[in-house]
């Protein structure tokens, strides 16, 4: 093993240090606990002197998500983090860029809710984020990273998800996640994309290039004509129907002869794994099933297992949000059962064995 | 091996760099290492803790509600974590910190005046590394080495001429820490 190539940071750095590195073109960002370590770590890296990339700070989350909405408008790869209170909002901003299939990168570093709550961890903007905090028909692809290391990995995955499919993306991560620090190995630093290539890879950015050679590219939410909006809704629709076939991605540990199930993401799911452990050291046959993409929910992985599965035990940061996919992924067919901690308060692995013991019976 | 740590006291006196030294140079030896402070207005003025974990394996959760070891270096951080050592582990404080000792008879509990060896060094900044030093001499998951390596890669280098002080902190820590007679 080199050592040499690990660093110690927060989820939060990791953050910061990926975007410079896989060639983000520009963050914008307002600070707020407890995400601000990456403006901060931005402005410490200043890569506006090496890789070109601009780093500003808007004057509210508003003018955030409306930056990103200009930025990813040109075909550049654009991405904000916020927390909680300042991801909602962003919500008409998100909204309008799903509605103009503007590809984009938001980090969302959950704290307790509802309201400002509290800067502490917790898991309760799930549902804002698989089944949309703006209004309309509308979903973000969403990632939920559960070390520093997935902070910095997922960032590039992100924006290649967002330019495959011309989608805001989503990275729901929480306190517990960008406050720790662990080692990371981080990516290798990619040069930002020239004009050229972006021009190739995004022939429907309104950047004015090849002007003399194409019609003006239009990218808007408004259409006056609802026959014209449907058409753009049943398309919007297929879109995301190819995202649930291709993009379902989950992690398994111990599912293959699991009775048991704990399924959680981020942070809990860490807190799941060590109770799975704790577990079968008396004899149980726990598993952990976690969701990485929590939209698409990665239900055919999910239901791979219920041969053999008896009772499902869904963990979270919240009063009980993901239950419902986990209920739907699998028609209800076996009893699920949730526990959660709600408002900052993060349990320890006890808490989730004595929870499964229970449901056990 | 699974090292878990609690370090706790007030803001300023070095409790999260104390940590992030540890996780540094354990990170050094090749471990998998956790930081997690808990983050917060309770920083300022109240108490500052970090939980720290080195371990052989993989860390699963970085949440933890038992101790293997603590360093608790003011009264609040001792009433609050002292019954959360697990039998066997370990205490360590500053007597300085502390006005009431504790007295649990299944833990080992070493004392070490810090706050005396810091201004002995002239510099009270260096209380967290004598209270370091005592930690690796009674349970050397570290070495002296790591940590000045982690010091030399932490540290940016306008503050290189300050790290052979805290070497000396960290051996007249070693020296310094007692066993307390009522521990087992």
């Amino acid at each position: 093993m080199n050592l040499q190539k690990y660093a110690l940071m927060k989820g939060n750095e990791a953050l910061a240090h990926a975007a410079v590195r896989c060639g983000c073109d520009g963050y914008f960002g307002y600070p707020i606990t407890p995400q601000s370590e990456v403006l901060e770590t931005l402005s410490l890296l200043k890569p506006w002197e090496t890789t070109g990339m601009v780093v500003l700070q808007g004057e509210s989350e508003v003018a955030v998500v409306n930056m990103l909405y200009g930025g990813g408008g040109t075909g550049k790869r654009v991405m904000t983090s916020s927390s909680s209170p300042g991801i909602a909002l962003m919500q008409e901003g998100i909204s309008y860029m799903a509605a103009a299939e503007i590809p984009c990168l938001i980090v969302n570093v959950q704290r307790g809710g509802p309201g400002l709550g509290t800067i502490q961890p917790s898991q309760g903007d799930y549902r804002q984020a698989t089944v949309g905090g703006g209004n309309g028909d509308y979903h973000i692809l969403v990632l939920a990273p559960d070390s520093v290391q997935e902070m910095a990995d997922f960032v590039d995955l992100s924006f290649q998800l967002a330019f495959k499919y011309r989608n805001p993306v989503i990275m729901l991560s929480d306190g517990v996640i960008g406050q720790m620090m662990e080692k990371v190995c981080l990516p290798p630093q990619k040069p930002r994309r020239t004009e050229e290539q972006i021009w190739e890879e995004c022939s429907w950015a309104v950047n004015g290039h090849n002007l003399s050679r194409r019609k003006p590219n239009i990218l808007t939410s408004l259409e006056m004509d609802p026959h014209v909006m449907e058409d753009r809704n049943i398309a919007l629709q297929q879109k995301y129907e190819r995202m649930r076939q291709t993009e379902q991605r989950s992690e398994s540990i111990s599912c293959e002869d699991a009775e048991y199930l704990f399924v959680a993401f981020g942070s809990v799911a860490r807190i799941a794994e060590e109770a799975v452990g704790k577990l079968r050291q008396q004899g149980i046959k726990a598993g952990l099933f976690r969701p990485v993409t929590l939209w698409p929910f990665p239900e055919d992985k999910l239901r791979s297992y219920l041969p053999r599965v008896k009772k499902i035990l869904v963990c979270e940061l919240n009063s009980g949000q993901m239950i419902s996919d986990v209920r739907l992924a699998i028609d209800c067919s076996r009893p699920v059962e949730h526990f959660g901690r709600m408002g900052g308060v993060v349990p320890d692995s006890g808490e989730l064995v004595d929870a499964m013991l229970h449901i056990i019976g | 091996m699974k090292e878990e740590i609690i370090i706790s006291g007030f803001g300023g006196q070095g409790v999260l760099s104390m940590g992030k030294l540890l996780a540094y140079a354990g990170m050094k030896e090749g471990k998998e290492v956790s930081w997690l402070p808990a983050y917060g207005p309770e920083q300022r003025g109240g108490t500052a803790n970090v939980t720290v974990i080195l371990s052989d394996q993989k860390i699963a959760s970085p949440i933890l509600s038992t101790y293997h070891t603590a360093i608790l270096l003011n009264q609040p951080s001792l009433d609050r974590f002292l019954p959360k050592i697990q039998p066997g582990g370990t205490l360590i404080y500053d007597t300085y910190g502390i006005a009431k000792p504790p007295s649990r008879h299944d833990i080992n509990i070493y004392e070490i005046n810090a706050m005396d060896a810091a201004a002995k060094l002239k510099n009270i900044k260096t209380f967290n590394m004598v209270i370091l030093g005592g930690l690796i001499k009674v349970n050397p998951i570290v070495t002296i080495d790591d940590i000045r390596t982690a010091l030399y890669e932490t540290l940016p280098e306008r503050h290189h001429h300050l790290i052979p002080l805290n070497e000396e902190a960290l051996r007249l820590g070693g020296n310094m820490i007692t066993k307390v007679s009522f521990g087992i």
